[in-house]
């Protein structure tokens, strides 16, 4: 569904994504993992068309997307959402959701999947008229997701979902990324929270200093030595 | 034998064109006081002075200040009031207390107090003007432009109001004018080289760093600002010895954003910049000139088109900093390199100068017939 | 000194706040999108009341139809403007957008002076505009009411605009979080030319107030009412569109109270009296009196 072939961004003189490779089939789930600074978030910002791409080509739905606007990747069903949420504080919730379903022509559709997203996170019903800058963290994460849920995405990029969360509420995050994934979307998960990333998806990559450096299938890697070392802790 | 020598980088090659050239040619000027060009390179130099001053502030320090006019002014009307004579005041301006109206001193002192005046105001008005960020900053500063014209306008007494003060001594001659642009342009040289200078850097490029290197920030801009603001005063004193008459108006909105434009278009990150900018703002407009007067091409007389001199040099800066952001200039130094360096003089008396100059003139070929070939 | 002597100035100075507030309110919805205080707002208006006088003195168009004609001609200038000088420089410095708008707003004023000269015009209302009434023992004239109607349905629209439609809170989503609202597949380009058509639309209709007010016109007319506007917004809290109505308003009746109180020999500080308050107030509240401390674009 998404393949990426050879992509390098750099940042002035910086190299942040030095050449990877990785491919996205209908349906899965898969995570890329790596510590602060190894060029995840970049990665995705590219695939979004945020920052500008060296060289290396990203294919969507067989169709290359390299020097795709970002309304046109939005519109294809490829939606990013963004570390620390990036919510419009001012705006209200619903609102938010309204921007979520910006390019939607199609009304009856946008009220169905408003309800669809309200029923996935009660809490923003709610919460509907109030200002979105007064939600909690946890809250402003799930109308995150849920505005980019309003365009009705064939897959999603969710750049560290659990950043800044309490335990209790990452779980609830990754219980509604179960939700998503049953419902057939597509998800490529950025996260540091590996044991939790991993848990959820299929499939992972491991990335360091703007490469590429392991890949395999999640409950292979979580039982693997060096992943354990680096990521989890050793304590799992 | 292959060497990427380029002729600009000659100490010879510089010192021909950066410095004898233009000093004969001001020597040409000085023989004839009463020539066009004289007057237009007299104009050419006072700019240089404002816009030197206004890089400093810029392009140095990072705060973005509209206001030089008013400074200006505040050194034009000073300098002005202590070169009159006392009869001249006491007809046009007889609101002054008496010791202003008797003092006559020497131009250069009258130039330096109507600087100092010029700082003091910008140190006092400084603490509101560096509270504020960015835009702000620009903001405060025009409103001082305002603020200070309507002073001028409405103070009958003190500055004959919106008449204006006439019969100003023309002490702004080349002579004067380039020792005061050398003067300036050297320290301002030598206060951008300094530590204090690679501060005012620091503090442009990442307030936060500098101030963990123990960068007083508003101390730095405050100065920063008051330094400007002197040189300023002092380039006002000049307009105002050369223009022979002021008023409000000299001082207002235009004068401001020509010395921004100028600025802009020689590149403001760089003392260089600010002389080829201040060049360009004098002698294009004199081109361009004939246009608005309705030229005569071939049999064909065009009507007269006020205003389209100014059109030209706008659409010219639009375009400027849409495809030259930096500048003419950009961020090379290389005319007051080129001054301040001993090598550059010193290279009359060495061989090896001479041997690089050969070199470079020899590159200058080797580069065309590669571009031919 | 009168209570109506004091009432009448009080309703000129509530009528210069609404023009002021048509205008704040174009710079601010500019400003609060890409952070590009655009000095060339002033002079559009000054375009817009050349144009209407030309449509009425030289092709004889009733009132109206130049008016609208005017709107229209001058929206499209201020789109040209937005695409040629402004969005190349998309990724630039704050301060080299605002060079930028420094050239535009001498390139207006030099086209204006190239095609009429820099003499004064008159520019007189009809004269149902300018009739008077007295209600109780304050003056009142025909323009005095349409200038606070006018305001009314254009503060009345635009809060509509921003707080119903979906290109308006994408344009208030675009103000807070640019990089957000491209994610979401909102055109910043587009959100940028609703915005300038917006404020470049409304400025003609202040013009036509303004000018009124003048009775005259010159190519450097609105540079000044358009820095005052600008002060306004800035007071209010820039970004924040009730900030800049209500910032209008503070200078609109404070600078004719000035003028129409203080002895005359003060009265010509009338304009350095608007910028110091904006000075002062920018003192004590760097953000304006209604702006949000937050909010800055991250």
């Amino acid at each position: 569904m998404l393949k990426i072939q050879d992509l390098v961004v750099k940042y002035g003189g910086i190299t942040a994504v030095d050449g990877i490779s990785l491919e996205i089939g209908q349906g899965e789930t898969v995570a890329l993992i790596g510590a602060n600074g190894a060029g995840k978030s970049t990665t995705l910002q590219a695939v979004s068309s945020l920052v500008k791409i060296a060289s290396g080509k990203i294919f969507f739905e067989g169709k290359d997307i390299t020097k795709a606007g970002a309304d046109a990747i939005v519109k294809m069903g490829l939606v990013h959402v963004p570390e620390g949420r990036q919510i419009f504080t001012r705006l209200s919730v619903e609102d938010n959701l309204r921007m979520g379903a910006y390019l939607s022509k199609d009304k009856k559709r946008d009220e169905k999947n408003r309800e669809w997203v309200m029923d996935l996170f009660p809490i923003l019903r709610e919460r509907a008229r109030q200002v979105a800058g007064t939600l909690s963290g946890g809250e402003q994460q799930m109308l995150a997701i849920g505005r980019a849920l309003m365009s009705n995405p064939k897959m999603l990029l969710l750049d560290e979902p659990s950043m800044g969360l309490s335990p209790i509420i990452t779980q609830q995050v990754f219980q509604v990324l179960r939700k998503l994934k049953e419902e057939g979307i597509t998800i490529f998960l950025i996260e540091q929270n590996a044991y939790d990333a991993l848990e959820i998806s299929e499939r992972a990559y491991i990335m360091e200093s703007g490469r590429i450096t392991l890949s395999d299938r999640s409950d292979v890697l979580i039982s693997d030595e060096r992943v354990k070392d680096a990521y989890l802790g050793g304590a799992v | 034998m292959k060497t990427n020598v380029k002729l600009r980088d000659c100490n010879l090659f510089r010192l021909v064109c950066f410095i004898i050239i233009p000093l004969l040619f001001l020597v040409f000027c000085a023989l004839q006081p009463k020539s066009y060009i004289t007057g237009l390179v007299i104009t050419a130099g006072i700019y240089i002075v404002l816009c030197a001053s206004l890089n400093l502030i810029n392009g140095f320090s990072g705060m973005f200040s509209m206001g030089h006019a008013a400074f200006m002014a505040i050194g034009a009307y000073l300098s002005a009031f202590l070169t009159l004579s006392a009869n001249v005041k006491m007809n046009m301006t007889p609101g002054l207390p008496g010791w202003l109206i008797h003092a006559q001193l020497p131009f250069g002192v009258a130039l330096i107090i109507g600087g100092l005046a010029a700082a003091l105001v910008a140190v006092i008005i400084g603490f509101p003007v560096v509270r504020t960020k960015g835009h702000y900053l620009s903001v405060v500063t025009l409103a001082l432009i305002v603020v200070v014209r309507a002073v001028i306008d409405n103070q009958d007494k003190l500055t004959s109001g919106s008449r204006g003060l006439k019969g100003i001594p023309t002490k702004s001659t080349i002579l004067t004018v380039y020792i005061v642009v050398i003067i300036t342009l050297f320290l301002l040289y030598r206060i951008v080289r300094s530590d204090y200078g690679r501060g005012l850097v620091a503090m442009r490029d990442d307030p936060t760093a500098a101030q963990t290197l123990g960068i007083n920030l508003v101390k730095k801009k405050i100065s920063c600002f008051a330094i400007s603001a002197f040189f300023a005063g002092v380039g006002g004193g000049l307009w105002a010895h050369y223009l022979t008459a002021i008023s409000g108006a000299s001082f207002y909105f235009t004068k401001s954003f020509d010395i921004v434009e100028m600025s802009i278009i020689g590149g403001m990150f760089t003392l260089s910049g600010s002389i080829l900018g201040a060049l360009f703002y004098t002698v294009v407009p004199e081109f361009l000139a004939p246009l608005e007067n309705g030229l005569r091409i071939g049999g064909l007389q065009l009507p007269s088109m006020f205003g389209l001199s100014n059109i030209i040099m706008a659409l010219f800066l639009i375009f400027l900093i849409i495809f030259r952001r930096q500048g003419l200039m950009g961020r090379s130094e290389l005319l007051l390199d080129s001054w301040f360096s001993k090598d550059t003089y010193l290279a009359l008396f060495r061989k090896k100068d001479y041997a690089r100059l050969a070199e470079g003139f020899l590159n200058l070929f080797r580069r065309k017939k590669k571009a031919e070939s | 000194m009168t209570l109506s002597y004091i009432l009448t100035i009080l309703v000129s100075g509530l009528k210069l706040g609404a023009i002021y507030a048509i205008v704040a309110i174009g710079y601010s919805i500019v400003y609060g999108i890409l952070r590009l205080i655009n000095f060339a707002h002033g002079d559009i208006m000054t375009v817009g009341i050349y144009i209407i006088l030309v449509l009425m003195n030289r092709a004889g168009l009733p009132i109206y139809v130049s008016i609208l004609a005017s709107v229209a001609i001058s929206v499209f200038v201020g789109l040209l403007i937005e695409r040629l000088a402004y969005r190349p420089l998309r990724d630039a410095t704050e301060e080299t957008t605002l060079i930028s708008s420094l050239a535009v707003s001498a390139l207006l004023q030099n086209i204006l002076l190239l095609c009429f000269g820099a003499q004064r015009q008159p520019f007189m209302l009809p004269g149902f505009l300018t009739q008077g009434h007295t209600i109780g023992s304050v003056n009142f004239t025909n323009i005095n009411i349409i200038t606070f109607i006018i305001t009314a349905i254009f503060l009345v629209a635009l809060f509509l605009l921003l707080s119903k439609t979906k290109i308006g809170i994408a344009m208030r989503a675009c103000s807070e979080n640019m990089k957000a609202a491209r994610l979401m597949g909102i055109s910043v380009n587009k959100v940028v030319m609703v915005a300038f058509a917006i404020g470049s639309g409304m400025a003609v209709i202040a013009g036509f107030l303004l000018a009124g007010e003048y009775k005259t016109v010159y190519p450097s007319l609105g540079f000044v009412p358009g820095l005052k506007a600008f002060c306004a917004a800035v007071i209010g809290g820039i970004g924040s569109l009730g900030g800049a109505v209500a910032g209008a308003f503070i200078i609109g009746v404070t600078e004719i109270l000035f003028a129409g109180l203080m002895p005359t020999s003060y009265t010509a500080y009338r304009d350095a009296f608007v910028f110091l308050l904006m000075v002062v107030v920018l003192l004590f509240r760097p953000n304006g009196l209604f702006g949000s401390t937050k909010g800055e674009r991250s």
